[in-house]
Parts: structure tokens; sequence; C-alpha cells
């Protein structure tokens, strides 16, 4: 029976593309309400999880359960419940480019629920453009004419359009400056805190890590070879870890962190839940 | 079983409505509700979310915007749902998310002025740019060393030899078409014998050159045109630079030089394998024999016809991978830009190479070549 807590459950994942093994029995649990923060080196299949579990990937074997309901084989017309309860920020943004801001954020509420009045969807549009951060007029640009850390924006408020329960966020920070990174990231905690997100956060950012994840899974040897809060890891034995925490960048991350610097302040209160 | 969004309306004891809302207020059930709260009238003093059972941002956000609208005030409220108002809430603002409208006339008139100005700069860059490839011509005259020898022989097969088989089935069913056509329209006069020399006078001078030079454009000339155009994206052309590698001479010129090179040969490829088809069909539906076929071909088509084609070959070969190269290095900022300037590679080199055919026909018959 699985676990009520779990979101999702990757169990005995197994990935290859010819040769090249990605994963193999890779498990994995994300628990509700937390920020689960992905790491892993170049090539070590961080995407491809997120692909797998979000179903644009087949995997080879395994079993990836979502709110309880198994990904595996659905074509994409199959496990509309499930898909409509999440929200997926792609590394570009992947905006529909022939659509403005608005539209883009409108395109699955339109699909799932055609029952809303014109005024009602541009009221929605216009509210998830600003708990994404954008100002108003951003709303009517167009993805080319926005600039790269708006466009993530724009990405999380098409994301955040169905009021997902589940967040998937594929390295959101990645090619942002510093003082547009840190935003990203107290937003994301902010978004977490206010609508009770689940998020699975894939990043390289030690930064992001110390500041918002409450966990860290570590992906290395085709597996998640850790998972565990940041202080955790630090104490396991392996080469990776150790040289990825305890490199000089992972200990500039920490020291700031200890400081204070990462750390945000977010004044709402945190939610119930029913 | 979660109720979807549904409300009661209860007189205050101070006058006025109080909406008592329950059921799930989340996006998959409130768009029903939503519609008959915004018919209401303005009467409603108190909104109370207390029988509520679950609320989202869309519902947080409906709720908002009644007591807004109305000026009711919102009771039996639970931190969850409280913080979700206050967040969706902080956005009061009725800006409109749609772009400001524009008069369709003002619109028309920039648009037109807009490719004006597109057309006339295109033109300039496009001198300049054949400028830049004399120059590198000249420059890899004097200094042959930095001739890129292999980049040319590589777009000689990519060009050329890849493209046999398309081109010589093309060829020999044009071929077929203008020997079943001709003989259908010339037996009304009992002068079915001319097909032959309809086919080859026709593909020797026109077709064989034509067909070939739009088939060399759709395959290569929009080749160059993604290729070059990807390079300049992921920075490769800039890389080239800063390194002191000359992009005209590395990029564009091996690739005209083979453009030019092997137009004359798939054009006289093009046109023998047209006549073949056209030879065949006499010999089936004629029956005129592929000896005496060959026999009149030699007799009709005067030699002036191969150096016709032949001429314009390689004119137009250069000119088809000019508009490949030239729209590839007009590709800036995202990866949109590269199919848009793919279509216009090819458009821009079939429409260059019809216009430059008819220039040659009126040309070659005034020089008495007909």
């Amino acid at each position: 029976m699985p676990d009520r807590d779990n979101i999702i459950e990757v169990r005995g994942l197994r990935n290859a593309f010819g040769d090249q093994v990605i994963h193999d029995g890779l498990d994995l649990d994300v628990k509700r309400g937390e920020i689960l923060g992905v790491v892993g080196g170049s090539g070590t299949g961080k995407s491809v999880l997120m692909r797998s579990i979000i179903g644009l990937q087949n995997p080879e074997e395994g079993e990836i359960r979502v709110f309880g309901e198994s990904m595996r084989d659905k074509e994409e017309d199959e496990a509309t419940e499930v898909r409509r309860r999440w929200g997926v920020l792609f590394q570009g943004g992947a905006l529909f480019s022939t659509l403005t801001v608005a539209e883009n954020v409108q395109v699955p509420l339109k699909e799932f629920y055609p029952d809303f009045s014109k005024a009602t969807l541009d009221e929605i549009a216009r509210y998830k453009i600003h708990l994404s951060g954008l100002p108003p007029e951003a709303a009517f640009k167009f993805p080319s004419e926005l600039s790269g850390g708006m466009k993530k924006r724009a990405g999380l408020a098409r994301a955040l359009a169905m009021d997902p329960d589940l967040l998937f966020l594929d390295e959101p920070t990645a090619g942002l400056d510093p003082i547009g990174a840190a935003r990203f990231d107290a937003l994301t905690l902010n978004l977490k805190q206010t609508l009770g997100l689940t998020v699975f956060l894939i990043t390289h950012d030690l930064d992001s890590l110390y500041a918002i994840c409450d966990r860290v899974a570590v992906l290395a040897d085709r597996q998640v070879i850790a998972v565990g809060k940041i202080d955790e890891l630090l104490a396991i034995d392996h080469p990776w870890i150790n040289e990825y925490f305890s490199g000089p960048r992972g200990r500039a991350a920490k020291s700031g962190h200890d400081r204070g610097i990462t750390k945000m302040s977010v004044d709402k209160p945190s939610p119930d839940g029913p | 079983m979660i109720e979807p969004a549904d409300f009661t309306q209860d007189t205050a004891e101070e006058g006025g409505l109080i909406l008592r809302l329950n059921g799930a207020w989340t996006i998959a059930g409130v768009a029903d509700a939503d519609k008959r709260l915004r018919a209401l009238g303005d009467a409603v003093r108190h909104i109370d979310l207390s029988a509520v059972e679950h609320i989202d941002t869309v519902g947080a956000w409906i709720v908002y915007r009644t007591a807004r609208d109305m000026g009711a005030d919102i009771v039996g409220v639970n931190a969850n749902a409280r913080s979700l108002i206050e967040a969706v809430g902080g956005v009061d603002s009725n800006d409109s998310i749609a772009p400001p409208v524009i008069s369709p006339i003002i619109k028309l008139i920039g648009e037109l002025g807009d490719a004006v100005l597109t057309a006339f700069g295109t033109m300039v860059q496009f001198i300049a740019f054949m400028g830049q490839c004399v120059k590198a011509i000249i420059d890899l005259i004097l200094h042959p060393r930095r001739f890129r020898i292999h980049a040319v022989v590589q777009h000689f097969e990519h060009a050329g030899v890849r493209a046999l088989p398309i081109v010589g089935m093309m060829s020999f069913l044009i071929g077929i078409v203008i020997a079943q056509q001709g003989a259908v329209q010339l037996r009304q006069f009992g002068a079915e014998v001319f097909t032959v020399n309809l086919v080859g006078r026709l593909t020797l001078r026109e077709l064989g050159v034509l067909m070939t030079a739009i088939m060399v454009a759709g395959r290569s000339g929009s080749a160059f045109a993604a290729q070059i155009g990807t390079m300049k994206i992921t920075e490769e052309v800039d890389a080239m630079r800063t390194i002191g590698v000359v992009p005209t001479e590395a990029l564009v010129i091996p690739r005209i030089m083979a453009t030019v090179v092997m137009m004359p040969l798939l054009a006289m490829y093009s046109s023998i394998i047209a006549m073949i088809g056209g030879g065949l069909l006499c010999w089936i539906a004629l029956d005129i024999p592929p000896a005496t076929f060959v026999q009149r071909i030699r007799e009709v088509v005067p030699f002036t016809d191969l150096l016709v084609g032949l001429v314009k070959a390689p004119v137009f070969g250069a000119i088809i991978a000019m508009a490949g190269c030239f729209q590839g290095m007009r590709v800036e900022g995202n990866s949109e830009e590269v199919g848009l300037k793919t279509t216009a590679a090819v458009v821009q080199a079939i429409f260059l190479v019809i216009v430059l055919d008819a220039f040659f026909a009126v040309f070659f018959t005034g020089i008495g070549w007909n």
C-alpha cells in the first residue's frame, strides 16, 4: 500500500539510451509539502528523471507513482486527473512563442475548464502573472520580447495556472544573475508556503539548496545515493558528495547561509492545510 | 465526495445580504458559481466562508473580487484561505492584459512602411554580402593556402553527389511528361515526330537547368541557411571571428564554389535523364525506336542549346548558394529565426533564378542562339 504522505514514489527505475544506462534501480520519494532539491553531476540524468516522472520519457523498468497513480505507459490523453494537478517549468521556460504571456497562462485553463468566462480567465491570468513576480505589462508581451529571467517567471505563471499541488522546476535559477536567482528562490519558497505546494527542484545552485530545500536527493552512479537534509548529507562519506558540498563553491554557499545572507524572510503565515 | 462550489443568500440583520459559501471553491468546480456571482446585485454586505471545504487561488480570487466589487467584507476565513486571498489580492489593478489596440489603417500603413524599409535594407545587405564574397575570393587568390579544399569537396558530396537520385528521378518523370503532352498536342497536326525536337531542345535549354536549380535551392540552399544560421545562434561564427578566421572565407566561399561547380554537372545529368525519359515514351507511345530518337536529337538540337544550359547553370548555382549563405548569416537571436531565414533563402533563390532565366532567354535570343 503506497504511503499517503508520498506525492511521488519512484521504485526500481531503469532508463537507458542504447548501451548507455542512465538510471538503474533508482528509488526516490517526494513527501507532501516539501521542496526536494535534486542534484548530481552533468549527465547523471536529473532531467531524465523528471521527464520519466512526468511521462515524457518511457522508462525501461520500474514503477512511478504520482498522487498514488501509476504513470507507466500512460498516453498523453490518459491520467489527465494527475496531469492537471502538477505544473512543470522547463529550463528555457518553453513558452508557446505565438501566444502572449497571458494567453500562455490561459492555455491549460481553457483546455481543462472551458466553462470560465473570458473576464474570469483574464483576471486569473492577471493575478497568476502577478504571483510570479512579473510586471503587469508583461501580460501582453510575446516570449521573444522577454529577458531570460522574465521567461522563467512567465513559465512559472503558466505552471501555476491550474493551481497545482505539485511543481516541477528544472534548473530555474540557471542563467540568472545572483540577485535574480535569489529572488526566484524567495518566490519559490513564498509560493510553497502560501499555496502549500510540493516542489521537485532540479538545480546546480548551491545557494538554492541551502536557502529553500527541505531535503536534497543526490544522483550519482545511476541511483539516488543519498536523500536528506544538507547536514545529513555532509556526514556521508562519498567522493562526489564531499567534493560537491565541501568544494570552494559549496563552502562559500554554506558560510553565506550560516551568516544568514541567503536566508529569506517570508512574512506570510504558513498554511494550516485542509 | 466534495461538493462543487455553491452559495446561499441570507438577509443580514442590519440590511443587505449575507452570502454563505459552501462546497469546494477550487478551479475544478467554481466556474458556475462565478457566473452566478457576477449576475448578483451589489447588495451583499458579508461573505461567509466558514462552510467552505476547500479553497485554492482561483476560488480565493473570485471571493476577493466579489467582495471588492460589492464592498462586502469576508468573514469566517481560516488562515489558509486568508493567506491565499492576501496573495491574490495583492494585484488590485484593472490593467488590461491585452495589448493596446491600434487602428487597422495605421497598422496597415505601418506594416507597408516596414516592408518597404526591410526590402530596401535587405537589398543593400545583399549587395554588401556579394562585395564580401568578392573580397574573400580576391583574398583567397592572393593567399591560396587559406583556401579550404576539404570543405569544398565535402560540399561537392552534399550538394552534388547526394542530389543525384532525386534530381534523376524528377528529370526522368519531367521528360516523360513533356514527351507525352507534346505528343498529344502535336498529333492534332500529324506532327508527332516533332516531339523529339520538343524534348531535346526544351530539356537542354530550359528545363534541365531550371528544375535542377529549384531542386538544389530546396535541398542545398535551405541546408546552407540552416547550417550557418544555427552556427550564428550557437555563436560559432563569432568564435571564428575572434580566432581570426574570416567566416565568409570559411563558410560561404566553399559552399558557393561547390554549388557553382556542381550545378552544370547536375544540369547536364538532369537533361540527359529527361531525354532518356522522353525517348522511352516516344518508343512506347509513338513507335520511335531509341536509335532513331538519338539520331533525330543529333539532327535537331543545335550545339548552342547545350551551351545555353551550361552557361546558365553556374550562375544559378552561385545565386542559390549566395541566397542560402546570406540568409544564414542574417540569423540573429533565437532558433525561430533559423526557420524563417531558411524559408526566405529558398524563396529568394527560386525567385532570383526565374528572374535571371527570363533575362537569359532574351539575351541568348538576342545573340542569335535560338
